[in-house]
Parts: structure tokens; C-alpha cells; sequence
């Protein structure tokens, strides 16, 4: 079946079989990788992304059900070069180590912050309940979201404080 | 509270106490994963690609007796189904495990375990492949399954492993540390003995991320590209070079970013060889990514110990020895990943962190049906169950002796005088200040203040429990004349290269799973040659572009690898002191180095830097006498001992006398793990093992029926803890620099997962105390801690 959607603002238009995973299209159809995915019972959250401004669990929507809908994945969190606070807080506040849990607890992050611009420390652990961490504990990630809360709701220019690794030599 | 603020209440920051070179610096990995970039197995995409899927048994013991594949093989989508039979033609149906039996890639004669890869299906998609599985037809005769560890020696219990010639029961291996004689002779003689029979469940370390690899098999060049889950790359191409008889030199192992680790991307899985040779019989990249089901209940396991401690001291509480006596299920196949001459681990470190006169270890492990491993989840090689028996009997005896548990350890400490110390199973701990470590943690805590608090809410009816405990590791395998797996003795190489502009590339042989190995080795080799890690590049998880080294488990990426960065790095400033003799005109030994220049003694004003060295070498002025040009070394560390972190741990529990749920308040973790490198990263790891603790102690079990089904096959029936269930970690640190590594750095991956399970049960059962509760088996869950409340804890298995 054919089904066509915006993803981070860019309309798609695929020929899909009617039962693939919103996940499965995003990361093998449209080769937006950052949407993991981590179990087969909803249960891990690495496959958060947003369906119409709602984060939901992309391996528990098929991608027909995403059709004339508007999707937001973590490849869509920067903006015109510039991070999400979101994005800048976890770097500053040591919120990932493996970055496998990352992009779905950012998804889920930034959405609470644009409904609840200064959440209590209760309140970001009962957002991120759904997801799980095998590596970092939580609680530098619910620093990173406080970092993110005392810094904004839009991009700041923040001062890029390293840059990424660059190749081998 | 500001962040600021909230921060400094958390890390409890000794700032006078400085860690190495750059300290908290922020990660260099970290702009690629939030931005979602970073590439983990999964996302690799080869032109062609093919997808792999592994048809498993639904049983746990059975012979088979006929496999149909040809409905699968119509299928259109469907390139190929490969059978055990069809392997064995290969000579590849079985292959060595990492502890020197053998395990089945496909079964051909029986299956041993529910979830035994039986067939395999490379089909053009993810989904045809996992179709074309329900389409193979497999008959199997149902035998009767060993679950069972305690029946497992029974004169009438079934033989699972026929394939090995002459084996008639279901023995695995014997294992003994330290003197059984003078041990029982101090036993004999003590005032007191506390004997307890302590189940260190099956859990699963369970990353985020599943197993899985992307084999690459390039016909014409007779080459193997493979992208695969792997925390020991060379590790694996040397075992595939002895698997599949491809020579070495043809195979390159990628590992990617990965998911985390923990331990279960130690072993070479069924699935990696799979996909190899789904590889080789398509002519096609061929991917395999397990599911999480396949992850838990195939994939390798940890613990699984029956112990039963013994602890012997006086009335005023000198402990005197310590013995156990431990049944060990080894699942179907030993598939332990841990240096050969130590089946049982590091576990003779059961001693822990005391002056002690005898011990003495027993252990006898036995193959049972379910799925092989034992060395995983940040275990340390079995340091997590060696330090969970002692911790827990050292309570136990507390409880009889009606002392406080924080008393009874201080007085029985090793003391720092008396390292290095040669414990009674013939450990040298490096270095230690035990006594230090635990008053910070007790003063963090303000421990006479929680016993105040505990007191009143008793007297008030509720249930509040204080745990203490006290761990010592080994971590940094190891000595190459000990310590080697299938042969391959566990030193690491480095490579340092430094550019004609002064930038520079380090190469290492671990591999990193989250540990942030691109930003740590940077500040090594930053502190020890002068250029800013930003300039500093880290390669690794490549075979083809990296040197030879066993690979990151067991905390040993800083005690071995990081010993290498830093020698390679003096190795490179020996000779670029020579080169800025050259450029001085001055001796070698009147040049003094001041981090990033060599200066001429008592003349500030005649310096080169690093980046003007690294240019001379690189450039066409002269250089000295016998001088190559370049500026760039390799080494290979070989260890001369383990490194031994250590740390006092308290934690806080309320549990709810109408419900018995646990909750964990509050934690308190003071680590030592000598010098620090980036205290940020440190932190980090010590939050991820707590969660971990809490996971095991309250949550996690891989549990069975009595017929073998695995009950445990999601994360909808294993359970890990989410933010609600881990407080906000509070955390602290000394610093006793490890005598013999060149920084001083001791390795603390695992550190919080060895030492918070035994933290959090004491806890329980200190809250459980009203009851007259001296031991309950983790996982404390509610059902559980109800049952030991109303007097009959039971064993978990
Ligand atoms: S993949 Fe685990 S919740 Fe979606
Ligand atoms: S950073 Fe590894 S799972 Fe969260």
C-alpha cells in the first residue's frame, strides 16, 4: 500500500507492505536511524518518537497509521543548526552513555517541557517512566531535562562546547 | 534548587582532591548520539542486504527427529534455510565456547535449552525472514529436562551433554580455592559460627541494545567484513579464524557503537556465525538482529550460584574465616567467558575486604537445560556473587552477634599498613583504605542520625531498614603468565600517532559500550603528552585499524588498556625529548618537561612545544643521531597484577508493611577506584550499576517451570527499574592510587553492580529485623518479602 506522511516536515511517500511498524519505516524505509528499537512488548521506549506533536512508541503504531499524519523524530530535534536545549542538557549533564535510550527519552523530554516548562524532579521521572536506561541511572538525565527547563523552551546560540570526533587519520 | 546546587548536594565534590588533567570534561561521542547519529549495529545498511532470522526450540530438552524445510524454501522471498545437518557438512555445527567445551551453532542431534537456534532463514526482508520460520516443519521427541540444580548430579537425571564422548552424568566442572584443613581447624575452634544458604538468582544483563551482526563476505577477495555486537573485536576474528578456518588476516570485525554491553557481548553467539554463513552461501551482506526475546532467553546469563556461607569469629566479633560450598548451573553448554584457569571466576575474592586467619571455596557446576553464559552483567568474572555471600554472612553474623554491621566491619578491616595484602585464596590486594572510605560514607549518610530516625519509626510500627556493605574487586585481567582465554593471554596494544601539525590519533583494542573510552583515553594521553584531548582522536572497534587486545568486560579498559595509553604516550615524549635536544642544542638531561613543551633547565625562554616537535619529526631539518623520523609508538601492556577498587555503600529502604513493597530512599556510594580520570564519567558509571543493584535486589530473575519454558522471555516479565523505582544516587569517592599502574587508576565499571545488591538486601532485612529475619533471597519482591514477613522466606529457585 502507498502511504504518505510529513516527517520533520518533509512530506514522504512510500510503498509499504500494510503491516510494517511506524519504526521499521522510519529506520529501514527512510534510513532515519536515531528511532531505535529495543523490545518486542512496548515495554523500552528507545523507539520514541512524535506522532502529531504526541510522543508515542513508533514500534506500536503500523506506519499506515501514521499516513496524512505529522511525524517528529530526534533527527528533527535540531533546528537550523542550532541543538535543542533538550539535546545541549544531556551533553551537559551526562544524560547518555551508550546513547541507545537517548533520542526516545529526548522525544519524550521535549514534549514535556512544551506542556510543563518547569517540571518538578517527581514529574520528569514520572514522564520517562515508559522508557528505560540500562546505563546512566536517571538521574543525570533528569538533570539534563532541568538543565534543558532552566534554559529555555527555544534553541539558545549555545557555545558548541566539543566538537564531534572527527575521522581517523 | 538551582542546578548548580542540586549538583553539589548529589556529588558531595572534594575539589582539593583533583582528578587527572581535564576532569569533568564533557564527552566527545556525545555530539553524534543526540543528534541521533551515532551507528549502532542496526543501522548498517549494505547495498543488496539480506535478513537473517534463527528458528529456535520451543523446548528444553529433545531430540529432533526431522526438520522440513522445503515450504520455507518456496518461499519467494526466501534466499536461503540452513540447517544444523547442513552446517555439520561444513564442519561448522559446533563451535569452542569461550570456556573450552563446545556448543552447538545449529542442533543437529538434540536441543538442550528453550530458545537453541535450530534453523536459520536469510530471506530479502525483515519480515519474510521471520514468515518463512513459522514455515519450517521440525519434529522433536520431548525428553525430560534437568531444571532443577539440585537434582542436577541424581543418579536418574537425564544426560544432556551425549555429545561429549563418555559423559554419563551432568557434571560440568570441580573448582576449590584456599585450605580446607586449616580452615575447618579455626571453625572448630571459634566461638561462633553462622552458617546461611544464600541464592544468587539467574538475571540477564539485558543492554538496550540486542545482539546482532552484519556479515559481509567478499567471495573474489576470499575476505569477511563483519559489523557485529562485540565488546572483544580481535577477541572474535581470531575465533572465527579458528571457527571457519578464514586466515586471520582476512577478516575485519567492526564493532560499531554499541547499545551497552554489560558482559553479554562478551561470547560469540550462534547468531554471528549464522550470519557469516548466511553470508557466505548468498553472496550477499546478510543481517542478523536478534529480538528481545532471543536476547533473554538465548544469549548469556549471569550468577545462578546455590551457596552455602559459613562465617566463624569470636564472641567480640573478630571474624576468623570464612568457607561455601556453591552449586553452580552452567546452563546447557559452559559458555562462561572468563580467563581458562578460573572456571569459577575471580570468585576466590570471597574473602572481601578482611583480615582474615582461613578460607576456603568449593564449588561444583553442572550443566542443566537452559541457556549457557554465567559471566555477565557487570559481574567482574563472579566478584558480584563473591561479594553478595560475604557481605550478606558478615550481616548475618552482625544479626547473631547483635552488633551494628558498620562496627563489625571496621573492626575487622585490612589494615592500609598491611597491603600489599596476600588474601587466604592467594589474591594480593594493591592498595586499600578501607576504614577512610567507610566514614565518609557513614558521615554522607549521617548514619547515627538514619539509626535515630530507625528507631523511632520501629517503635512507631514502621518498616525502615539501614544497609551497609563493604566491597574490594579485581578488576584489570590480567597477568598474561595467569591469565589468558582459549589462549590468547589478555594484555592490550596502543597506538599513538602524532601528526606533523601536533594533532594526534590513539589506538586502542577495547571497545567501548557507552563507557566513553573517546573522551577518557584522550585525557590520558592529553595529561601525559601535552596536546588538548580536543585534538587528540580515539580509534577503536575496528580490527583492520586498530592493534591487537582482548577487549573491554571485567572494568579492565582502564587498568590494562589505559595503563597502555599512557606508557605509549611516554614512550612518544622520550622521543620527542630527544628530538628537542636537537632542536635545543642542549643535552636530553638538561631539558625539563613542562606538559605540552620541553624547556631548557633554569631558561624559560628556551622551550619547543609537542607541536613544534611533531613538525621537527615530521619536517627535513636534521634530527639526531639514530633518530627515524615520526613521531609515533605502539606498545602492548602486559599487567604485572589486578587492580582492587573498593567501597562502602549505604542504602535506606522503607518497606510498606501492608503491601511488603520496597522502596530504595536513598543511597549513599563512596568508591575509591584511585586516581580519577573524568569524575563525570565516573559518576555516571557508579549510577548505572546502583540502578543495576536495584534491578537484581528487587526486580530482575530469569526464572523457569518445572518443564523448561523460560518465564522470563520480555521486559514485560523481566523486570528493570525506570526512574520511579531509583532514587536520586548520592555518591562520594577517596582516592588510593593503585601502586603499580603508571596513572594510578583502578578500573570501576562494575564497582556499583558488585556492591549494591548486598547494600540493598542488608537494608531489607535490617527493616525486617521486627520479624526475626536474619536472610531473604533477592529478587525482594513483594510476594517475597510478604512471605519472609510471615516467617517462611523461601529460596528463589
Ligand atoms: S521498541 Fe521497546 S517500546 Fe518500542
Ligand atoms: S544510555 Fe545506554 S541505555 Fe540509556
Amino acid at each position: 500500500m502507498q502511504v504518505s506522511m510529513t516527517v520533520n516536515g518533509e512530506p514522504v511517500t512510500r510503498d509499504i507492505e500494510a503491516r510494517m511498524l511506524l519504526v521499521h519505516f522510519l529506520r529501514d524505509e527512510l534510513g532515519l536511524t536515531g528511532t531505535h528499537w529495543g523490545c518486542d512488548t512496548s515495554n523500552c521506549g528507545t523507539c520514541v518518537a512524535w506522532l502529531d506533536n504526541e510522543p508515542v512508541k513508533t514500534c506500536t503504531v503500523l506506519a499506515a497509521m501514521a499516513g496524512g499524519h505529522e511525524v517528529r523524530t530526534v533527527e528533527g530535534l535540531e533546528q537550523d543548526g542550532r541543538l535543542d536545549p533538550v539535546q545541549e542538557g544531556f551533553m551537559q549533564c551526562h544524560g547518555l552513555q551508550c546513547g541507545f535510550c537517548t533520542p526516545g527519552m529526548m522525544m519524550t523530554a521535549r514534549a514535556l517541557l512544551d506542556r510543563d516548562p518547569d517540571p518538578s524532579e517527581e514529574t520528569i521521572r514520572e514522564a520517562l517512566s515508559g522508557q528505560i536506561c540500562r546505563c546512566t541511572g536517571y538521574s543525570n538525565i533528569v538533570r539534563s531535562v532541568q538543565w534543558a527547563a532552566a534554559h529555555g523552551t527555544t534553541a539558545e546560540p549555545e557555545e558548541p562546547t566539543i566538537e564531534p570526533a572527527g575521522s581517523a587519520s | 534548587m538551582t542546578i548548580a546546587e542540586e549538583r553539589k548536594k548529589v556529588d558531595h565534590v572534594d575539589n582539593d582532591q583533583k582528578p587527572l588533567g581535564h576532569g569533568r570534561m564533557l564527552r566527545k561521542e556525545d555530539p553524534r548520539f543526540v543528534r541521533g547519529l551515532g551507528r549502532y549495529c542496526d543501522d548498517v545498511q549494505l547495498t543488496g542486504m539480506l535478513h537473517l532470522a534463527i528458528l529456535r526450540s520451543p523446548v528444553a530438552h529433545a531430540r529432533i527427529v526431522s526438520i522440513d524445510t522445503s515450504a520455507a524454501e518456496a518461499h519467494p522471498k526466501v534466499k536461503a534455510v540452513v540447517t544444523g545437518a547442513a552446517l555439520a557438512e561444513l564442519g561448522l555445527a559446533w563451535m569452542p565456547t569461550l570456556s573450552n567445551d563446545v556448543q552447538a551453532v545449529l542442533a543437529t542431534d538434540k536441543v538442550r535449552f528453550q530458545g537453541q537456534e535450530v534453523a536459520f532463514v536469510v530471506a530479502e526482508d525483515r519480515y519474510a525472514a521471520r514468515d518463512a520460520l513459522e514455515l519450517i516443519d521440525v519434529e522433536y521427541d520431548v525428553l525430560p529436562p534437568v531444571i532443577d540444580v539440585r537434582k542436577a548430579l541424581a543418579a536418574d537425571a537425564p544426560v544432556i551433554r551425549d555429545d561429549l564422548e563418555g559423559k554419563i552424568d551432568n557434571h560440568c566442572f570441580d573448582w576449590e580455592a584456599g585450605d580446607e584443613a586449616a580452615t575447618a581447624a579455626v571453625f572448630e575452634r571459634a566461638d561462633v559460627v553462622v552458617t546461611e544458604d544464600i541464592v544468587y538468582p539467574r538475571v540477564h544483563p539485558a543492554p538496550m541494545e540486542t545482539c546482532g551482526a552484519v556479515a559481509d563476505f567478499d567471495r573474489v577477495e576470499g575476505r569477511l567484513t563483519l559489523y557485529s555486537t562485540s565488546q572483544a573485536p580481535h577477541a572474535h576474528r581470531t575465533l572465527y579464524a579458528i571457527v571457519a578456518g578464514l586466515p586471520e588476516h582476512k577478516i575485519r570485525v567492526i564493532s560499531p557503537d554499541i547499545g551497552g554491553g554489560f558482559g553479554n557481548k562478551v561470547p560469540i553467539y550462534p547468531g554471528y556465525v549464522c550470519a557469516i554463513v548466511g553470508s557466505i552461501v548468498t553472496n550477499k551482506p546478510v543481517k542478523w538482529m536478534e529480538d528481545r526475546t532471543e536476547n533473554l532467553i538465548s544469549t548469556g546469563f549471569a550468577r545462578d550460584y546455590v551457596m552455602r556461607g559459613e562465617i566463624a569469629a569470636t564472641r567480640d566479633g573478630k571474624i576468623l574465616a570464612v568457607r561455601t560450598n556453591v552449586l553452580a548451573d552452567h546452563g546447557a553448554f559452559n559458555g562462561t567467558a572468563a580467563p581458562v584457569k578460573y572456571p569459577a571466576g575471580f570468585f576466590g575474592v570471597f574473602t572481601g575486604s578482611y583480615d582474615l586467619e582461613a578460607a576456603h571455596a568449593k564449588m561444583t557446576a553442572v550443566y542443566t537445560n537452559k541457556a549457557p553464559g554465567g559471566v555477565a552483567y557487570a559481574c567482574s568474572f563472579r566478584i558480584t556473587e563473591a561479594v553478595y555471600l560475604v557481605e550478606r554472612l558478615v550481616d548475618c553474623l552482625a544479626y547473631d552477634l547483635d552488633m551494628d554491621p558498620v562496627e563489625l566491619r571496621m573492626k575487622n578491616f585490612i589494615r592500609p599498613e598491611q597491603f600489599p595484602y596476600t588474601t587466604k585464596t592467594g589474591w594480593v590486594y594493591d592498595s586499600g583504605e578501607y576504614a577512610t572510605a567507610m566514614n565518609k560514607a557513614l558521615e554522607l549518610a549521617g548514619y547515627e542520625e538514619l539509626r535515630r530516625e530507625q528507631a523511632e519509626r520501629r517503635a512507631r510500627g514502621e518498616l525502615m531498614g539501614i544497609g551497609v556493605a563493604f566491597f574490594t574487586e579485581a578488576v584489570g585481567a590480567g597477568p598474561r603468565k595467569d591469565m589468558d582465554i582459549l589462549g590468547l593471554g589478555m594484555a592490550d596494544g596502543c597506538e599513538l600517532r602524532v601528526h606533523p601539525t601536533g594533532k594526534a590519533v590513539v589506538r586502542l583494542s577495547v571497545q567501548s559500550q557507552g563507557q566513553g573510552h573517546e573522551t577518557t583515553f584522550a585525557q590520558i594521553v592529553a595529561e601525559e603528552i601535552g596536546i588538548p584531548p580536543e585534538d587528540i582522536d580515539v580509534v577503536h572497534g575496528d580490527t583492520d585499524n586498530t592493534p591487537f587486545g582482548l577487549g573491554t568486560y571485567g572494568s579492565r579498559s582502564t587498568p590494562v588498556s589505559g595503563a597502555a595509553a599512557a606508557l605509549v604516550a611516554r614512550k612518544v615524549r622520550d622521543k620527542a625529548r630527544i628530538i628537542a635536544s636537537g632542536m635545543l642544542e642542549v643535552s636530553v638531561a638538561d631539558l625539563e618537561w613542562q606538559k605540552g613543551a620541553f624547556q631548557v633547565k633554569g631558561d624559560p625562554g628556551r622551550s619547543v612545544t609537542i607541536q613544534q616537535i611533531a613538525m621537527r619529526a615530521h619536517g627535513a631539518g636534521d634530527l639526531p643521531d639514530g633518530i627515524e623520523g615520526g613521531l609515533e609508538a605502539q606498545i602492548c601492556y602486559n599487567p604485572s597484577n589486578l587492580t582492587y577498587p573498593f567501597g562502602a555503600y549505604i542504602c535506606v529502604v522503607d518497606v510498606d508493611p501492608g503491601t511488603a513493597q520496597v522502596k530504595v530512599r536513598r543511597f549513599i556510594a563512596v568508591d575509591d577506584c584511585g586516581t580519577r580520570i573524568n569524575p563525570m564519567i565516573i559518576e555516571g558509571q557508579i549510577h548505572g550499576g546502583l540502578t543495576d543493584g536495584v534491578g537484581m535486589a528487587l526486580m530482575e530473575m530469569i526464572s523457569f517451570d518445572e518443564d523448561g519454558n523460560c518465564l522470563s522471555g520480555s521486559l514485560m516479565d523481566y523486570l528493570i527499574p525506570t526512574a520511579l523505582e531509583v532514587p536520586d544516587w548520592e555518591t562520594g569517592f577517596t582516592v588510593t592510587p593503585s601502586p603499580h599502574h603508571p596513572i594510578g587508576a583502578k578500573g570501576v565499571g562494575e564497582s556499583a553492580t558488585v556492591g549494591s545488591p548486598p547494600a540493598i538486601v542488608n537494608a531489607v532485612v535490617d527493616a525486617l529485623k521486627p520479624f526475626g529475619i536474619r536472610h531473604a533471597d533477592m529478587p525482594l519482591t513483594p510476594s517475597r518479602v510478604w512471605d519472609a514477613m510471615q516467617g517462611h522466606p523461601l529460596p528463589p529457585i
